[in-house]
């Protein structure tokens, strides 16, 4: 589904990815974790498009496409989903508003009908009941003046409205407290289907309690220096990174050589 | 960054699409601007005596006027001697009705989105259209005239009602206000008038399409609305106009009158051409717009969307002289291009509990220039007076400007005037936001200005909202929830 070969992207200049390998398959939870600065949430914008980040070598195919060539509304109407970090507050727009917008340039795309207003709402009621969220929500302006779950849930929300074929989770977990926690990973969980693949960024190995990854990947200055099962991340929650990183030194010192 | 503000760039560059011009025979005056000239304006509408007094008295006055300078706009002098003050399309006698009218000038207005005759019947909107200088169709007129309600042009009003034009005519807006408003009291060659008597709800918008269209005309129109003690009335303008390469003046003049315990509801979507990309061309709207409120409780309140012209001069106003009246203004104002824009409000609390809100909204695109100006005056006899004003402006791209020039002046200690004023730049965050969930950019820019503008559209009357979300090239908002 999506296959990542020697990426190299940066911002301003400055290279954070310094070739990144990785093969994601429908069905598969993948987790990046990695240090703060190792290049996690670069990775996960670049795959969105997010237009401040310049590639500079390596190509991404998703689903047979080329995947860098497109725009990012191109890539999230071919099913690519970024649950954000920092969710953005847009004043005046109405939470509903922008998820019958996005649903339907989804659905546009895809060669289906737009959906009625009652249909709309009873979809989205259903996809509200999976992340607890309250009705007031949609109709507030979109993230504005949202607690740090509540905006955390809000993209689980429109991820399980917009059912993507691919999600990149950028540390979702970031700022919750244990019960949102969980209630954010049922969502995803409940979301989980052969067809569907998952990548979860994370700084901590406390959200793979709750989703359980297939691979775990290590992410360290700009290259993936470990890659494994579960059981990696178990062993990173034991060490610390500081243990990868050494190996991370000894990866470029042979790489020097 | 850079590449993502081009990209806004090309966004906002849309094509004006109103920009055709009919071919009508047209009866027009030579240009040029004399006590003849007013003469000849006069007789040709067969002006009772005191009408043409009037215009004489404004032009006289306006000879010792000079042009006002201290509006942040920027553009070459005006040679008035060059204007065609009088243009009418050429006829044989007054339409009796739409089937009368030039097949050409109602292909004109559908052009436009107004077809009269589908509005007369589905949308319950009378409309008086003012093409160029005389009023050609006015609808629902005998629908309105059984509940006493007075819709009419200007030029009939005063043939049929010349008292309530003689009482209420420079009542608001005096000829010798300021240099615009003085030469269209010279020289105004039609408008819209609107007398509610005392206790009737006006049952439906009251509406003018304004449209200029012979080159080189100025168009002089004078709006008069009075809603009698009680009165209830909502008017509706709008405003196109033709691409043209020359810039063409637009001076009108508005007077509201609200008595005790009137309101007056009055909302303005205003696209005149606003010149192309290098600048060139575009309507000049200088604009006096005044309401009185001369009476207890009595109410007036502007909403205006403004997307269109090269340079817009007005500031529409509110004199609260009766005990708790209310004075309103709703501002969107856009500028594009090479665009300029000086807007805003006056406020003038005189009685007792009077109160006012202004929410202005300025968006600036391209190498626009938007600035908010508006005085919030306190006189020593408004006890408890109040005004909350929200002047809120937004940048997309960075070579636009955003001002706001607020004056206070409070000669009264119980007063509570409140000012609150942003800035800010259209985020990329935003931007990538909406685009990661499927939207256009832009779509996802429409969406985020529609935001921006949504306290100011949720005032417009049902039918301009959508106009005016249409204008600023955006999508249903608030269409669901």
């Amino acid at each position: 589904m999506l296959t990542i070969s020697g990426l190299k992207a940066g911002i301003e200049g400055k290279t954070i990815l310094k070739g990144i390998d990785l093969e994601v398959k429908p069905g598969e939870v993948h987790a990046v974790m990695g240090p703060n600065g190792s290049g996690k949430s670069t990775l996960a914008n670049v795959l969105a498009g997010r237009e401040n980040f310049e590639v500079t070598a390596g190509s991404v195919r998703y689903d047979g496409h080329d995947l860098l060539a497109l725009k990012p509304e191109e890539r999230a109407r071919e099913g690519m989903f970024l649950a954000f970090q920092y969710p953005v507050e847009i004043p005046g727009v109405s939470n509903i508003y922008l998820l019958k917008a996005a649903l339907n340039a989804v659905r546009k795309h895809r060669g289906e009908s737009e959906l009625d207003a009652m249909d709309f709402l009873s979809l989205v009621k259903e996809k509200m009941s999976l992340v607890q969220m309250k009705e007031d929500l949609l109709y507030r302006a979109v993230n504005e003046g949202f607690s740090g779950g509540e905006k955390k849930r809000n993209e689980i929300l429109q991820m399980a409205v917009l059912e993507p074929r691919l999600a990149i989770l950028d540390e979702t977990d970031s700022g919750l407290d244990i019960d949102a926690l969980k209630v954010v990973a049922d969502g995803v969980n409940s979301l989980r289907s052969p067809e569907r693949a998952f990548i979860v960024v994370t700084h901590y190995q406390r959200l793979l309690h709750y989703i359980v990854p297939d691979r775990v990947h290590v992410l360290a200055d700009g290259r993936i220096v470990k890659s494994g099962d579960r059981s990696l991340a178990l062993e990173l929650e034991e060490h610390g990174y500081g243990w990868i990183e050494g190996a991370a030194g000894t990866g470029a010192e042979e790489a020097v050589q | 960054m850079a590449t993502s503000s081009d990209n806004i760039e090309a966004l906002i560059r849309r094509e004006y699409s109103a920009g055709f011009v009919t071919q009508v025979d047209e009866d027009s005056l030579p240009p040029g601007l004399s006590e003849d000239i007013i003469r000849r304006i006069s007789a040709k509408k067969n002006e009772p005596e005191f009408m043409l007094q009037w215009r004489l008295q404004a032009y006289r006055h306006w000879l010792t006027m000079k042009t006002p300078k201290w509006a942040h706009v920027h553009y070459p002098p005006i040679d008035y001697q060059n204007i065609v003050y009088y243009s009418a399309p050429r006829k044989k006698e007054g339409p009796k009705s739409l089937d009368e009218v030039d097949p050409k000038l109602l292909e004109t207005y559908e052009k436009l989105g107004i077809p009269l005759q589908e509005q007369e019947m589905l949308a319950g909107v009378a409309v008086d259209a003012v093409f160029d200088s005389v009023s050609v169709a006015t609808t629902f007129k005998s629908k309105l005239a059984e509940q006493g309600i007075i819709f009419c042009s200007f030029s009939e009003a005063v043939q049929n009602h010349p008292g309530l034009v003689e009482k209420y005519l420079g009542s608001v807006v005096p000829y010798s206000d300021n240099f615009y408003a003085t030469l269209n009291s010279a020289v105004f060659s039609d408008g819209s008038f609107v007398y509610v008597p005392p206790g009737v709800r006006c049952p439906m918008e009251l509406s003018t399409y304004f449209r200029i269209n012979a080159s080189k005309t100025g168009q002089f129109e004078r709006t008069l609305i009075v809603a009698d003690e009680g009165a209830y009335v909502s008017y509706l303008e709008g405003c196109t106009a033709p691409m043209r390469d020359e810039n063409q003046l637009h001076a009108a003049v508005v007077e509201l009158v609200a008595l005790k315990d009137a309101q007056i509801k009055y909302s303005t979507v205003q696209n005149w051409y606003p010149g192309d990309e290098q600048g060139r061309g575009g309507i000049y709207n200088f604009v006096t717009k005044r309401g009185a409120c001369r009476g207890e409780n009595a109410k007036i309140s502007w909403t205006q969307v403004e997307t269109g012209s090269a340079i817009t001069w007005k500031y529409p106003s509110c004199i609260l002289e009766g005990d708790n009246s209310v004075g309103e203004f709703y501002s969107v104002a856009l500028t594009n291009n090479f665009q300029q824009a000086d807007t805003g409000t006056k406020m003038v609390h005189i009685g007792r509990n009077t109160s006012s809100t202004i929410i202005s909204k300025g968006i600036s695109a391209g190498r626009g220039q938007n600035a908010y100006r508006g005085l919030v005056k306190v006189l020593k006899g408004a006890e408890n007076a109040r005004n909350y004003t929200q002047c809120d402006s937004l940048l997309l791209g960075d070579k636009c400007g955003a001002h706001t020039f607020p004056y206070i002046e409070v000669k009264n200690p119980t007063a509570n005037v409140e000012h609150e004023a942003t800035t800010s730049k259209i985020g990329e965050d935003q931007l990538f936001y909406c685009r990661q969930r499927g939207l256009s950019e832009e779509d996802a820019v429409s969406m985020i200005v529609n935001g921006f503008c949504k306290q100011v559209f949720k005032e417009l009357p049902m039918e301009f909202a959508v106009e005016a979300q249409k204008l600023l090239g955006v999508s249903l908002e608030g269409a669901v929830g």
